[in-house]
């Protein structure tokens, strides 16, 4: 008799989660289901609202992401005021931007998912988190902490506030960075350097212990998408979006406005997430995924020294595109150093104290798309106006949409191996709760979640009996 | 024969004797004494209508407590500006304020210079008791320079007021009755249609609230201007 085992909260993610696991007749796992359980809405009640009001209304989708959210609403903006936003309002969105991913990626390495890379996966539950980790090796938390407060403490020194920050408006920013502000930023650049080097340095020798999660977390081909500069670097604000092959060969690269050209939406009716696909190989073929994984897959490099040595040892680890999900914890520290250099260079430009980051202007278009690189992949804002310059319509593809056929597929593989005859084990919940937690996945933003995320499994018979059952609190 | 001068009354206010002109209000007294009374409808240079009832003050021997704007000081009056009674309707009314329509400062365009937000802010006011009515407005986004939005709106006048008393032109008017009131524009067309609007922009700097706010502005950015307003009126009192 098949049966469907349930893990129901998934823990140490953003946002809320369960996920159904469906066993054959044979009690092998057939399906793997991640059900993001609710429900937002943003795309339907921002309909009516001036659009100069969009960044700051969109950015309350999420706390831990707001900028990622201003920086692509704002983009959206631009393009429905059709102006250029001066130079120096572009490297000031550009900093935050960057300020954003270290803080989040800081968080997502350290506090979410280093308990697991220190303690062990089969760690007692109770103490894998951070301040488990803090007790035995409280340094690393330490570290952890200090990094993300630099990015939350940028973000800040620009906005003037951490948490939303209504800084970043259509068409620039609201007000020029300050000498002072410059200086203080400038002078908390070394020890984030040196937490983000000395990271690498302890975890790169670490990795041999994963060789079994790298294996079967989240290992399999499949097509990525980043942006990249007109270099074909790494890119997180402008540049077009490029389709990468499972053989890293780059198949398609468009402007941002035109990304309906090779994304799809399907949604099913178990999840409130949608599912994005390319729509080169249609539903549910065209399996794609973003992050730092597709980023690093796509770059040729960040053309920063520190961000290309690290960029060069991390793509070493396999002779074409790296395709372990698991690989992403690695990737987002050599992300953290590209950032980092790249932050260095922007305070370094004369122009960064230049008082015109702002161009005025009314509704000047119809349609508006932003995108950005969010921590978690590739943000996408699409607007529509009335003549008025009321929104009549909307459009998101968050980062963890691109990824959900991603992570519902990693989840199956991970079931696969660690499923055995139908029992419900402990190290099964963490390796298939590591797959998502690989991909940092933001439910609170993706569909838009308010809550804690707690993991709960099920195990669901043909018609729909619940015969098992494991929970864990948050 | 000119007109006499107006007298000086004595009167009590909380517990202090205080004198003033018999053509001042209890507010204005209450002002120059420096005694906070919360207000939202009152605006120095326009009239006075006691719409919003914060300003209520109790009165010693009388039941019926009174808007301080509208109360004119009187020889052995004994008014109280604070007690524990008047603070639970001025809360009440805040809250009711905040319930009648769709009021989200965080994503509001005056976040963070606001009145009503300021209000809520002095009066405690944490939480709302009463539950929200969450009207449906659409936003008045017709007029090239402005934008109305009734969902913001506490339907405190001062828009229609300084349109008529201060620019003339009497663009602004209320339609409909109690909780139905809405402000209009002309005859209830939009904004960007009525011929009598002169784009002078003095209705959007007196709102008290982000009803009325200039295109272009984003979350937190609309900060009003209103210091042209008492000095326009003494400027034409003085011309007159």
């Amino acid at each position: 008799m098949s049966r469907i085992i349930e893990i129901d909260p998934v823990t140490r993610i953003e946002g809320h989660a369960k996920i159904t696991l469906h066993l054959d007749d044979n009690e092998e796992v057939q399906d793997a289901r991640l059900h993001i359980t609710q429900f937002r809405g943003f795309e339907k009640f921002v309909e009516g609202r001036p659009f100069h009001e969009m960044p700051s209304l969109m950015a309350r989708i999420c706390g831990i992401c707001p900028v990622s959210h201003l920086v692509a609403s704002a983009k959206a903006c631009d393009a429905l005021m059709a102006v250029r936003v001066p130079e120096t309002g572009v490297l000031l969105r550009k900093f935050m931007n960057l300020a954003q991913i270290v803080q989040s990626h800081a968080l997502s390495f350290f506090h979410l998912s280093s308990p697991d890379l220190l303690l062990g996966l089969d760690s007692d539950p109770a103490k894998r988190n951070i301040l488990g980790l803090a007790a035995v090796n409280p340094a690393v938390a330490r570290d952890g902490i200090a990094l993300r407060r630099f990015g939350q403490k940028a973000i800040e020194l620009l906005g003037g506030r951490r948490v939303h920050p209504a800084w970043i408006v259509p068409g620039g920013v609201s007000s020029p960075l300050t000498a002072e502000n410059r200086d203080a930023l400038r002078a908390s650049l070394p020890e984030a350097f040196a937490i983000a080097e000395r990271t690498l340095e302890w975890f790169v020798p670490l990795m041999p212990r994963f060789v079994e999660e790298i294996r079967t977390l989240g290992q399999f081909p499949s097509h990525y998408m980043a942006m990249l500069d007109e270099n074909g670097r790494w890119e997180h604000y402008a540049g077009k979006l490029a389709v990468v092959n499972p053989q890293g060969k780059i198949v398609r690269e468009i402007e941002s406005a035109r990304y309906q050209d090779v994304i799809g939406e399907a949604v099913e009716d178990w999840s409130y997430l949608k599912f994005p696909y390319y729509k080169h190989l249609g539903y549910p073929d065209g399996l794609y995924r973003v992050g730092p994984l597709a980023r690093l897959n796509a770059a040729k490099g960040f053309g920063t020294p520190k961000a290309d040595h690290a960029f060069a040892e991390y793509r070493k680890m396999e002779n074409g595109p790296v395709t372990s999900s698991f690989h992403q914890h690695y990737g987002r520290l050599v992300e953290i150093l590209g950032a980092l250099e790249e932050m260095q260079a922007i305070l370094d430009d004369p122009r960064i104290l230049d008082t015109r980051v702002r161009a005025e202007a009314g509704a000047n278009a119809s349609e508006g798309v932003g995108m950005s690189e969010a921590p978690r992949g590739t943000l996408i804002h699409h607007y529509k106006i009335d003549d008025r310059g009321l929104i009549t319509w909307a459009n998101l593809i968050i980062a963890t949409g691109h990824n959900n056929l991603a992570m519902n597929k990693g989840i199956l593989q991970a079931a696969k191996i660690y499923v055995k005859a139908g029992k419900l084990q402990e190290g099964m919940l963490n390796r298939v709760e590591a797959v998502i937690r690989s991909y940092d996945p933001c439910l609170s933003c993706s569909t838009h979640a308010a809550g804690a995320m707690p993991l709960h499994i099920q195990l669901v018979a043909p018609g729909g009996a619940v015969l098992d059952e494991l929970r864990r609190g948050a | 024969m000119s007109p006499a001068a107006p007298g000086v009354v004595t009167f009590v206010m909380d517990g202090k004797d205080v004198s003033a002109r018999a053509d001042q209000t209890v507010l204005a007294v209450a002002r120059e004494h420096n005694v906070a009374i919360p207000t939202l409808c009152a605006l120095e240079g326009l009239s006075t209508v006691g719409a919003c009832r914060l300003c209520l003050v109790e009165i010693a021997g009388s039941p019926k407590l009174q808007p301080a704007c509208v109360l004119k000081a009187t020889e052995g009056l004994n008014v109280s500006t604070r007690s524990e009674r008047l603070d639970k309707y001025r809360k009440m009314i805040v809250e009711l304020l905040l319930s009648e329509r769709n009021h989200v400062c965080s994503v509001c365009v005056s976040n963070g210079h606001c009145d009503l937000q300021s209000l809520a802010q002095s009066l405690g006011i944490d939480h709302v008791r009463f539950p929200y009515l969450y009207p449906s407005f659409a936003v008045d986004a017709s007029h090239a320079r402005f934008t109305l939005d009734h969902n913001r709106c506490v339907l405190c006048t001062r828009c229609v007021r300084v349109c008529d008393e201060v620019e003339g032109a009497h663009t602004w008017d209320v339609m409909g009755r109690g909780i139905r009131s809405q402000v209009i524009t002309g005859l209830k067309q939009p904004w960007g249609e009525s011929e009598s609007c002169t784009t002078c922009g003095k209705c959007v700097q007196v709102c008290p609230t982000g009803a009325l706010s200039e295109k272009g502005k984003s979350v937190a950015e609309m900060r009003k201007r209103r210091d042209f307003l008492p000095y326009l009126t003494q400027m034409r009192e003085e011309h007159a």
